[in-house]
């Protein structure tokens, strides 16, 4: 390049749609090497998922329509856990590990526009909670008798995706409000715990009783428990959708996507 | 001299509206006043980059360089002032600005999952015309560790990650905050050479560093701020009166010889002759070294550890 030039016309940039493949590539990588977000996110639910089954694995749930195998109520349920633990717990950890060490910073100091970091990340988080879930109904199947959806299945993938989706913007506005990556991980298990006990992921919302589950109605664990056990529900009639629980999910989603488009910020906090 | 019409030139476009500069004026600060709540890190500073040169900010920590560079990165809103870089103010810069400026932040920590050719990879897709990302790996000296992770690196390393990353997209203007902090003697010396042979391919440079010989080898021109302000310009000849400070000669006394017995015009610019160590001042260092030189032969004396020093940045 010779010295004298003025700039030459940059070469054209790539689409936005090229870019946002391209960099889930990378950040698909990032998600497989790191083995704290493997195990929490992939081993996890199978854990508990074969943990649950051994102890309760004999007896048969209520749900609308009649009874099912405990397992097949457990297995809906834990998808909805390795949705939330991918594209929540996961994604908060690491976009603020991110945003702590200057990988944010030095990002914004070249000409990717922040949605494709966004989206690319959040085709991740369906990724992961897509493939953690066939896992699950594998296994439940294999194992422990539990029931594979048939005709719902298109309801399934929509409301993982639909989950995936809202989780991650829910995901991106905590993170404004955290510090550091390292007081985040307790104080989110922390949180998720309880919630995940009263939106009936470990014990059967039948037994719990009304006035928890109407606290677990407000948050959105709930309603992800309940719209993926429909679909995965043998009396459900219909396409499986559970257009209700959806909409709510979506609601907290949009709320969440509000907060963080007003307040991230690609800048450390810890200095 | 083109420097000072560019200057007016440059206050009067910007005032009127138009932003246009010649395109030998790269980057043009007037006025610019950055806060902090009560805290004023930057009080009023101007400046003028011009293409193709290398430009050293300078001073200690805390001075407002990085504060500074960060406005004109685009990363901070000034509090007041004018800032133009590549003919745009970086607060309203968009993806065709960030394809000519490349940024070395003053911390930045490599992607702690991803090989080194991976991330170069990555950020290389981010530009419309990247350099090949296996020729700036090995100018950065880590053709070994390409095929490393990031969270492996040393410090070092990470830091030639960091200058690669800004490369990549083959960026006009490079930005380089304190770029050789944490570096061994040998290491700086190799970025030093690396940062020359950017200036040869045409880039301009804008150094910030504590480091006073860092400036003193690499800038065409240096400013130095302290406590928000410029305090000092000029070139690493120049800076601060330094072409007219007087340089110190020293040497040994010949054994048997005393101070009264140098020449007379030597003899009076001895400022301290303890322990038969001479150290004279002149502002002619070469006259006064080629007395003193035939006065010796002349008596067949050995004149013992001579040093001839010039004042340093230091010293200024």
């Amino acid at each position: 390049m010779s010295a004298t030039t003025a700039s030459a016309p940059p070469g054209a940039r790539r689409s936005g749609g090229a870019l946002v493949v391209s960099q889930a590539r990378y950040d698909g990588l990032v998600f497989l090497r790191n083995r704290q977000g493997r195990f929490f996110t992939l081993a996890l639910p199978v854990l508990f998922l074969i943990l649950l089954c051994s102890i309760f694995g004999n007896g048969t749930v209520r749900v609308p329509g009649g009874t099912i195998k405990e397992s097949t109520y457990y297995v809906p349920g834990l998808v909805a856990l390795g949705v939330i633990q991918a594209s929540f717990m996961n994604l908060v950890v690491s976009v603020t590990a991110q945003r702590e060490s200057g990988v944010l910073k030095r990002r914004r100091s070249t000409p990717v526009p922040a949605w494709v970091l966004i989206a690319s990340r959040a085709l991740i988080c369906v990724g992961a909670a897509v493939v953690n879930a066939v896992v699950l109904i594998v296994i439940g199947a294999l194992f422990y008798g539990a029931r594979v959806p048939g005709r719902t299945i298109p309801a399934v993938v929509v409301t993982i995706a639909i989950g995936a989706i809202a989780f991650c913007a829910l995901g991106y506005a905590l993170v404004t409000a955290i510090d550091s990556a390292d007081s985040a991980q307790p104080v989110l298990q922390l949180v998720l715990l309880p919630l995940y006990f009263i939106s009936g992921v470990f014990v059967p919302s039948t037994n719990i009783p009304h006035w928890l589950t109407d606290v677990a109605d407000v948050f959105p664990v709930r309603h992800l428990q309940q719209a993926l056990l429909k679909a995965f529900n043998p009396y459900t009639t219909g396409t499986g959708f559970a257009w209700r629980d959806l909409l709510i999910i979506a609601i907290w989603g949009a709320a969440g996507l509000v907060i963080a488009v007003r307040r991230f910020g690609w800048a450390p906090k810890g200095r | 001299m083109p420097g000072d019409s560019s200057l007016t030139e440059g206050v009067e476009a910007v005032r009127s509206g138009r932003e246009q500069f010649p395109s030998e004026t790269v980057i043009w600060v007037g006025g610019l006043r950055m806060s902090y709540g009560d805290l004023e890190a930057v009080r009023g500073i101007d400046l003028e980059v011009r293409r193709g040169e290398v430009f050293a900010f300078l001073g200690p920590n805390g001075a407002g360089k990085t504060t500074t560079v960060e406005v004109l990165e685009g990363y901070l809103k000034r509090t007041g002032g004018e800032v133009s870089v590549l003919g745009v103010d970086p607060q309203h810069a968009g993806p065709d600005w960030r394809e000519r400026v490349g940024v070395v932040l003053q911390e930045s920590t490599a992607e702690p999952d991803l090989t080194v050719r991976e991330c170069l990879s990555m950020y290389a897709g981010y530009y419309g015309s990247p350099r090949p990302v296996d020729k700036l790996i090995e100018l950065v000296g880590l053709a070994e560790k390409a095929q490393a992770r990031g969270g492996s690196l040393s410090g070092g390393q990470r830091r030639r990650l960091d200058v690669a990353l800004a490369l990549v997209g083959d960026p006009e203007l490079v930005f380089l905050d304190e770029p050789t902090t944490g570096f061994d003697p040998s290491a700086r010396r190799a970025a030093w050479e690396m940062i020359a042979g950017l200036q040869d391919l045409g880039k301009t440079i804008f150094l910030t560093t504590h480091y006073m010989e860092e400036a003193e080898y690499l800038a065409d021109r240096i400013v130095v701020l302290a406590a928000g302000r410029i305090v000092s310009e000029g070139t690493p000849r120049n800076l601060g009166g330094r072409d007219s400070a007087p340089t110190e000669i020293s040497f040994w006394l010949p054994p048997g010889i005393e101070p009264t017995n140098l020449p007379a015009g030597l003899a009076a610019a001895i400022t301290n002759d303890h322990h038969r160590r001479i150290e004279l001042r002149t502002q002619a260092p070469t006259q006064a070294l080629g007395t003193l030189i035939d006065w010796a032969r002349e008596n067949h004396l050995e004149l013992a550890d001579i040093e001839v020093h010039r004042p340093t940045l230091e010293e200024i």
